[in-house]
């Protein structure tokens, strides 16, 4: 405190002694000799810090602001416009978006070159969803400004969106009700469009439920046979293969009657079919229930736009994908992205914990430990797709291979544990996560305090009461933030994800009324693949784009919804197990 | 410092009780490691009394303390030469059952570390880790150890609370309860009274007060007046050796050794 005194300027004498904040305060600014170092200054770190704070903020809101208007702007239905262009052709289409390009002027008429000339040789042009792919060949086409004529939004123009070939701009020539031709009606035409959507639906039910069961069942007594073979030998497995057979033959007659039902619903269907008439004139006739939704997107109220908004945001959320997942829903991907989720926290949970609790309380710390410790940090930072290529040789081709070996014999050569599935993704993530876990519950573990293990011991309890009763608890709240840490990355992991079981496209979800009901072996579908999908990977990506922001959203949503909830389990759990004040 | 000290003989005058010893440390010597913390120490302590250990900080009281439930055996690398022994066994013989002695030996804290339970769970738990679950037999032990500890009045209608929610006199306290239920024979306090403030200390020092006969007590404290307070016989300890263990009256009055005398007149410590 002397030295400190004796380097003060006279004038702050009296405050130094005060202390070192009153001095900062006292001293007149230019005279302060005492400090030449500039880090003695608070501000510059301040300005900096909060800069790359700042920094972070605003480019975390730019990315969800760009993600939330585009997923959310998606589904608002837009207008149709039928343009003119110069050379007389005509095209109707919903504007998609536009930019500035370098026409090639030598191809250009004189007048529209010298225009384009003034602008240094750019010229905007538009991208028009035309659709009708099955007509054209192409589902959008690119309009330069200079070729425009003339643009209308007539009101009797209609989008469809279909079942199959995508969607349909054009407007709707005439219809045919149970095979009679007539004119369009549009209270007609809503009714029997239902009524076509319901008998698709019926079909669908019938095929997926019921002969799927048949399918099902069918399946399993031709493995039975095949077991029995393989069991017992040929002859001795006679009699079983004649029942097998019998209960076969039983099944088939079943499916003929379902086969049947379904072939006259699909001929009743086909009497019910639209006219559609593209701009150009040509037209098509497909059925009724090919049409998923329709509306006249010129002379919609702004309350049937909000209509036509939830209903396709519902059936994003409810329904599977069509036309190559460019279209319809994503539930697939929501339900096999939750239960990996889950299924990975389930197989993360007790690993991490039980290796964090032996590492901290039982192990000996020494160098050994240290090494593990080390090890197991690295871990957290090797190429998730090295976990993805682990996960394909060691979980499917290696422990599935045994399995389907010992188990499943009669299926072979076609795998069933043995080859990329929901069980070995998410054994993968597991082990993709468990670092993370195994971290925090240690951190969580350490941050017990000594005063409480001490107690529980001094009260006569074993060191695994004590680390059940007493430090496990104290712990839970830290250990959950691991496992939410965990599972934020495992929701969002896609990389390994292809090696070991996500697909394009699920024929089944993992879970189902069939025998055995929860099937771990099969390939499932997943959102943050599916953005891959549809983004990168689809017949047009442009078709696809709009579906990439949508997914995201809903991506991003899930992962939010599940973190909150840990978050909010664990909030319990702390207030629970709260620190006393005194 | 330390080869300042030359050796002397430790000078013993202390009261002896009717009921014998409860704990008898003989030619007791630690090490943490290479560095000895305790040095010969011969100390018996006398059954139903209160002995106080006392002494400027890292003297080795609190070692000698926790050596005497163990508790020091999380500590690694450390090493002990002598024995404690209670009723004729030594608990630092091969095989001895650390948890079978712990439960004979209640222990308080320098802090209040109550566990993060409902006040019931809290003292039931010596109970239950002994696989006790008959709810009479937890009924009746809750309401006494709280009545030992003269916290019952306070707590009563609230056993279901957390126990974090109480002061921390209370805490002490409930802490003292948790000690008493498993019915110890000693109890071991380390400065029970350091984190608590002088209103709390006053009631933890009735509580001792009542407590002893029922419990042989063995408290370490940095408050001379405590010692002197609560005490039967004191020990002074100083760099790990025991240099003087007597009646408190005597060593606060008229102590033996100069050493003891400098530190209790607080000429240094």
């Amino acid at each position: 405190m002397t030295s400190l005194n004796e380097q003060l300027p006279p004038a702050s004498g009296a405050a130094g002694a005060a202390g070192v904040a009153a001095r900062e305060a006292v001293a007149p600014r230019g005279r302060r000799r005492y400090s030449a170092d500039l880090s003695a200054l608070g501000e510059p770190a301040l300005w900096g810090f909060g800069g790359a704070l700042a920094l972070g903020i605003i480019m975390i809101a730019l990315f969800l602001m760009v993600v939330l208007y585009n997923g959310a702007t998606t589904f608002w239905p837009k207008p149709i416009e039928r343009v003119e262009l110069t050379d007389g052709t005509v095209l109707a289409g919903v504007e998609r978006r536009g930019t500035i390009f370098r026409p090639d002027l030598a191809r250009l008429e004189p007048e529209v070159r010298e225009t384009v000339q003034e602008n240094d040789g750019f010229a905007y042009r538009t991208l028009y969803q035309t659709a009708n792919f099955d007509l054209y060949g192409d589902d959008f086409r690119w309009v330069a400004d200079f070729e425009i004529a003339d643009v209308t939004r007539p009101a009797e123009f209609y989008y469809f969106e279909r079942q199959v070939w995508g969607v349909f701009v054009g407007r709707i020539a005439g219809m045919q009700v149970n095979g009679v031709a007539m004119e369009y009606d549009p209270a007609v035409f809503r009714r029997e469009q239902a009524a076509a959507r319901e008998r698709f639906r019926e079909i669908r039910r019938l095929e997926r439920n019921d002969i799927g069961r048949i399918n099902n069942l069918i399946e399993r007594e031709r493995l039975n046979q095949r077991r029995a073979i393989l069991r017992q030998g040929e002859e001795a497995a006679a009699p079983t293969i004649a029942q097998s057979q019998e209960r076969i033959a039983e099944l088939q007659a079943e499916f003929q009657v379902l086969q049947a039902r379904v072939n006259e619903i699909r001929a009743l269907d086909r009497g019910f079919r639209v006219t559609l008439e593209e701009v150009g004139g040509r037209q098509i006739e497909p059925e009724m229930s090919q049409i998923v939704r329709y509306f006249a997107a010129n002379d919609l109220s702004w309350a049937q736009k909000l209509g036509i908004y939830v209903s396709r945001w519902g059936e994003f959320v409810s329904a599977e994908p069509r036309e190559a997942n460019t279209q319809g829903g994503v539930l697939p991907a929501i339900f096999g992205t939750v239960a990996m989720t889950l299924l990975m926290v389930i197989f993360v949970a007790p690993f991490g914990v039980i290796t964090a609790l032996y590492l901290r309380e039982y192990a000996k710390q020494g160098r050994i430990t240290s090494i593990v410790r080390i090890s197991v940090n690295n871990l957290a930072g090797v190429p998730s797709i090295v976990y993805g290529v682990f996960g394909l040789g060691f979980f499917a081709y290696t422990m599935g291979g045994t399995i389907d070996q010992l188990f499943y014999p009669e299926n072979l050569p076609n795998p069933t544990f043995g080859k990329g599935g929901i069980l070995w993704a998410s054994l993968t993530l597991a082990l993709l996560t468990v670092p993370v876990v195994i971290v925090a519950t240690e951190e969580a573990l350490a941050a017990v305090p000594r005063s409480m293990r001490e107690g529980s011991l001094a009260c006569g309890a074993s060191k695994w009461q004590t680390i059940r009763y007493v430090v496990l608890p104290k712990a839970l709240p830290g250990i959950m933030t691991g496992m939410i840490l965990a599972m934020a990355r495992g929701a969002g992991e896609v990389a390994p994800l292809m090696l070991v079981g996500v697909v394009k496209l699920a024929p089944a979800l993992p879970i189902d009324g069939f025998y055995p009901f929860i099937h771990l072996d099969r390939s499932f579908m997943h959102l943050g693949f599916h953005i891959f999908d549809v983004g990168f990977q689809s017949r047009n990506s442009e078709a696809g784009k709009p579906m990439v922001f949508v997914t995201t959203l809903l991506l991003l949503t899930l992962i939010v919804i599940m973190n909150a909830t840990a978050i909010i389990v664990r909030n319990r759990l702390k207030r629970k197990y709260a620190t006393g004040q005194f | 410092m330390q080869d300042t000290l030359e050796f002397e003989p430790t000078a013993y005058h202390f009261k002896t009780s009717d009921e014998g010893t409860a704990l008898d440390i003989r030619d007791f010597n630690l090490w943490y490691g290479q560095k000895q913390a305790l040095f010969d120490n011969n100390l018996e302590i006398q059954k139903g009394q209160v002995t106080a250990l006392i002494g400027p900080s890292g003297c080795g009281k609190s070692t000698l303390l926790r050596c005497l439930n163990r508790m020091n055996d999380l500590v690694d690398d450390l090493r002990i030469e002598g024995r404690i022994t209670v009723d004729g066994f030594d608990i630092y013989a091969k095989g001895v059952d650390v948890i079978a002695l712990r439960k004979r030996m209640g222990m308080v804290f320098q802090k209040p570390n109550p566990f993060a339970m409902s006040i019931y769970d809290n003292i039931t738990y010596p109970l239950r880790v002994d696989g006790v679950t008959k709810k009479s037999i937890l009924d009746e032990t809750v309401e006494r150890a709280l009545q030992q500890a003269a916290l019952w009045k306070e707590v009563k209608d609230r056993l279901n609370d957390s126990a974090l929610g109480l002061s921390g006199g209370q805490q002490q306290r409930l802490c003292i309860a948790r000690a008493v239920a498993s019915d110890p024979e000693v109890l071991l306090m380390d400065e029970p009274c350091s984190a608590l403030d002088p209103i709390a200390t006053a009631r933890i020092e009735e509580l001792i007060e009542e407590l002893k006969g029922t419990y042989s007590i063995v408290i370490v404290t940095h408050s001379m007046a405590q010692a002197a307070r609560v005490s039967d016989n004191t020990a002074f300890m100083y760099l790990g050796r025991l240099i003087e263990y007597g009646d408190t009256d005597t060593i606060f009055t008229n102590p033996q050794k100069s050493r003891t005398n400098d530190y209790v007149t607080g000429r240094f410590g």
